[in-house]
C-alpha cells in the first residue's frame, strides 16, 4: 500500500517546497502560539518538580546531613545542576509532545486538521517533534539559574560551549522524539499505568542524582544505567556544564544520535498508522 | 454568504459550467472512484468496489444507514483511510499514490468537532491557512473574510470552547474552505444541531453551491439529501443501491404506493396480517407504531386495509398514503428504515 512517502519527491519543486516549508513553520507557530498563550501551564510543569528535588536534595538534605562540609554540598549541587537539566528537557518531550498526541489520538482528535495539510504526515510528526525540543531547550534556559541558587552551596560550572550548543539541541531532539514514541504508542487508558512503569525508572535510574561513575560500587545498576537513554543527557550535560567525571563524549553523542533516529523512525511510523486507518 | 472562487492555480476550476472547458478538453470530474474497495484489517469490508463519478459543481449526497460505508469512503477520498483496493481521484490527483498533493484540492468538515480548542476562532482559521502555505497576511485577510461569511466575526477573539454547537459547526466549514479545496467533504454536517443551527448551515451549503463548489454530502437525513444535493447516492452495506436525482429515485418509485398503518395493534402481528390479505403488497416495514408497506397498484387500498383489519379484530388508527419521498425509496431498496 502506497503512503505518504511516495508524495515526497513531487515536493520538490520549488514553489511546493516554498509552501510545505510555510506549513512546517505554521505547525511549529501553531505550538509556539500554545506556549505563549498559556506561560503558567509551561512553568508550572518546567520549573516545580526540579525545583522540589534542588531544595530537597541541593539544600535540605546535604543541610541536615552530619558530616558534610562546604565542599561536599558543592559537589552535590554540580551533580545535580546537569541531572536537573536533563530532567526538564525529558519533561518538555512529555508534556509538550507525548501528553497532547495521546490527547489528540483518545479523543480530541485535533489534530486531524494538521494532518489534512497537504504535506507529507511525517512532517506533522517531525514538526510536533521540533516544536518539543525548543521547549526542552526554552525550559533548560529557565531551570539553570534555578539550580545554582536553591542548593545549598554553588555548584562548579565549567562551560563547555562547543559541547554545550551541540549537545543541548541533540538531548532536545532525542527527549522530543521518546515524547512522540510514547505519545503515539500508549493509549489515553494506559498513560497513566505506563508513565508510572517508565517514567520513574527514566527519571531516577538516569543518573540525573548521581554520576555515572559513582555508581560503580553497584555495578549491575551502572551496566543497567546504559540502556536508559537519560544517562547519556544528563552525564552530557555534565561535560558541558561543569568539571566532573562524565561518560566519554565519543559514546554519548553517537548514543544520544542512535536513540534519537530509532526513536523518530518508530515514533512517526506510528504517527502514520494511527493517522491513516 | 460564501463567494468560493477556485483555487489559484486551481487543479480544475469550478467557475465554469460542467461540461464545458475553456481549452476546449474534456472537463475532468471532480471525484472518480474505480472499484474502490476498503477491508479492515478484523476482515469486515466496508466498501465493496464502489465506481463513483462527482461532477464539478454538484451536491452529491452520500445517503446511507449508520454502518452502511459513506464514513469510511469518505475518509479515502479524504486521505485518511488507505482503500485496500481500487483507484480514487479528486480534482484529478490520485488520492492513494499522492494524498499529500491530493489535499490541496480538499476540504473536509469532519463529523466531529475537531476545532483546536488551544487557539482562538479566529487562529483556528489563520493556522489552516497557513498549514495550506498561505504568508500569514494572507492568511490573516482569508480568515476574517471567512469569519465575516459565517457570520463568526463578533466571536474572533473568542476560546473554541465558547462557541455554541452551531457556531462551531459554521466555524469548521469556513475552516475547511478557507483554501478554496476542489471539493468540500460535509460528514453529516447537521447531525446533533438545533433546528435554526441547522438551517444556517444548510443556507451556507447553499451559498457555497450557487458559487460553484462541489459538495459531497454524507447524510443520514433523507431531507437534507432531498433538499440539497443535484444527485443522491444510496449506500448500503458499502454498496452502491441507486445513483440518481432524487426527482428521479422518486419517480422510480412510481408503480408502488407506499401506505403507513397505525393500530393499537403489535406491528408485526398487523404487517403479517396485511401481507396475507392485501393483494401486491411487496416489503414490510416495522416503525415503533405503525407499519410501511410497499403495495403494486393503490386500488381500493383503504377499504381493503380496513375490512381486513376489522375482520381480524384490530382497530386501526390512522391509514395514510406516504408520498413518495428518499425514505421511501431508501426503505425500497433496503428493506429498512434509515433510522434503524
Amino acid at each position: 500500500m502506497s503512503t505518504d512517502s511516495a508524495a515526497l519527491p513531487t515536493t520538490t519543486e520549488p514553489m511546493e517546497m516554498a509552501a510545505t516549508c510555510r506549513a512546517v513553520g505554521a505547525l511549529l507557530a501553531r505550538d509556539l502560539t500554545v506556549l505563549r498563550a498559556q506561560p503558567s501551564n509551561f512553568l508550572a510543569r518546567t520549573v516545580v518538580q526540579p525545583l522540589m528535588l534542588l531544595f530537597v536534595l541541593g539544600y535540605v538534605a546535604p543541610t541536615i546531613a552530619p558530616g558534610q562540609d562546604s565542599a561536599a554540598r558543592a559537589v552535590a549541587a554540580t551533580t545535580l545542576l546537569a541531572g536537573m537539566v536533563a530532567m526538564v528537557i525529558l519533561f518538555q518531550g512529555l508534556f509538550a509532545v507525548a501528553m497532547p498526541l495521546i490527547q489528540d489520538f483518545g479523543f480530541t482528535r485535533e489534530i486531524e486538521d494538521r494532518v489534512l495539510a497537504p504535506i507529507p504526515v511525517a512532517l506533522v510528526a517531525l514538526a510536533k517533534v521540533i516544536a518539543g525540543a525548543l521547549q526542552g531547550l526554552l525550559a533548560a534556559v529557565v531551570v539553570f539559574p534555578l539550580a545554582q541558587f536553591v542548593p545549598a552551596a554553588r555548584p562548579d560550572l565549567q562551560f563547555n560551549w562547543p559541547v554545550l550548543l551541540t549537545l543541548a539541541p541533540l538531548a532536545a531532539l532525542m527527549c522530543s522524539a521518546l515524547g512522540l514514541f510514547l505519545g503515539t504508542a500508549l493509549d489515553s487508558r494506559s498513560v497513566m499505568a505506563m508513565f508510572a512503569i517508565l517514567l520513574t525508572p527514566l527519571l531516577y535510574l538516569g543518573c540525573t542524582l548521581y554520576p555515572w561513575s559513582g555508581l560503580a560500587p553497584i555495578r549491575w545498576v551502572q551496566v543497567l544505567s546504559l540502556f536508559n537513554p537519560l544517562t547519556y543527557v544528563s552525564e552530557g550535560f555534565r561535560a558541558a556544564l561543569t568539571p566532573a567525571d562524565h561518560l566519554s563524549l565519543a559514546v554519548v553523542y553517537p548514543v544520544l544520535a542512535g536513540f534519537s533516529a530509532v526513536l523518530l523512525w518508530q515514533g512517526i511510523r506510528h504517527f502514520q498508522r494511527r493517522v491513516l486507518t | 454568504m460564501i463567494n468560493s472562487a477556485p483555487a489559484s492555480p486551481p487543479a480544475i476550476s469550478s467557475a465554469w459550467p460542467a461540461g464545458f472547458h475553456p481549452g476546449g478538453a474534456p472537463t475532468e470530474a471532480a471525484v472518480r472512484t474505480v472499484g474502490l474497495r476498503k477491508t479492515y484489517p478484523d476482515g469486515t469490508t466496508a466498501v465493496h468496489d464502489l465506481d463513483l463519478e462527482i461532477r464539478q459543481g454538484e451536491v452529491f449526497a452520500l445517503l446511507g444507514p449508520n454502518g452502511a460505508g459513506k464514513s469510511t469512503t469518505v475518509g479515502m477520498l479524504t486521505t485518511s483511510v488507505l482503500p485496500s483496493a481500487g483507484q480514487a481521484q479528486v480534482a484529478g490527483v490520485d488520492v492513494i499514490r499522492r494524498p499529500a498533493i491530493a489535499r490541496r484540492g480538499i476540504g473536509v468538515v469532519p463529523q466531529r468537532n475537531t476545532l483546536d480548542r488551544s487557539l482562538s476562532v479566529r487562529d483556528n482559521l489563520i493556522f489552516h491557512g497557513r498549514f495550506f502555505g498561505l504568508r500569514t497576511a494572507e492568511a490573516r485577510i482569508e480568515a476574517d473574510r471567512r469569519l465575516e461569511q459565517v457570520a463568526l466575526t463578533a466571536a474572533a477573539g473568542k476560546a473554541v470552547d465558547a462557541l455554541s454547537g452551531g457556531m462551531a459547526q459554521r466555524l469548521m466549514i469556513a475552516r475547511a474552505v478557507l483554501h478554496r479545496p476542489a471539493v468540500l467533504f460535509l460528514d453529516e454536517p447537521t447531525t446533533g444541531l438545533d433546528p435554526q443551527s441547522r438551517l444556517a448551515v444548510h443556507e451556507i451549503v447553499r451559498d457555497l453551491q450557487a458559487a460553484g463548489q462541489t459538495i459531497v454530502l454524507i447524510t443520514h437525513d433523507m431531507l437534507e439529501a432531498d433538499q440539497l444535493a443535484d444527485r443522491v447516492a444510496i449506500i448500503d452495506h458499502g454498496r452502491l443501491l441507486a445513483l440518481d436525482t432524487p426527482a428521479a429515485l422518486k419517480r422510480s418509485m412510481d408503480a408502488d404506493t407506499v401506505v403507513s398503518v397505525a393500530s393499537d395493534a403489535d406491528p408485526a402481528a398487523l404487517a403479517a396480517l396485511l401481507t396475507r390479505e392485501i393483494p401486491g403488497v411487496g416489503d414490510h416495514h416495522l416503525r415503533s407504531d405503525s407499519v410501511l408497506l410497499t403495495v403494486r397498484g393503490s386500488d381500493h387500498l383503504f377499504t381493503s386495509i380496513s375490512s381486513a383489519a376489522t375482520d381480524a379484530g384490530l382497530t386501526l388508527r390512522d391509514i395514510r398514503i406516504e408520498d413518495p419521498s428518499l425514505e421511501t425509496v431508501f426503505i425500497q431498496l433496503t428493506g429498512k428504515d434509515l433510522r434503524d
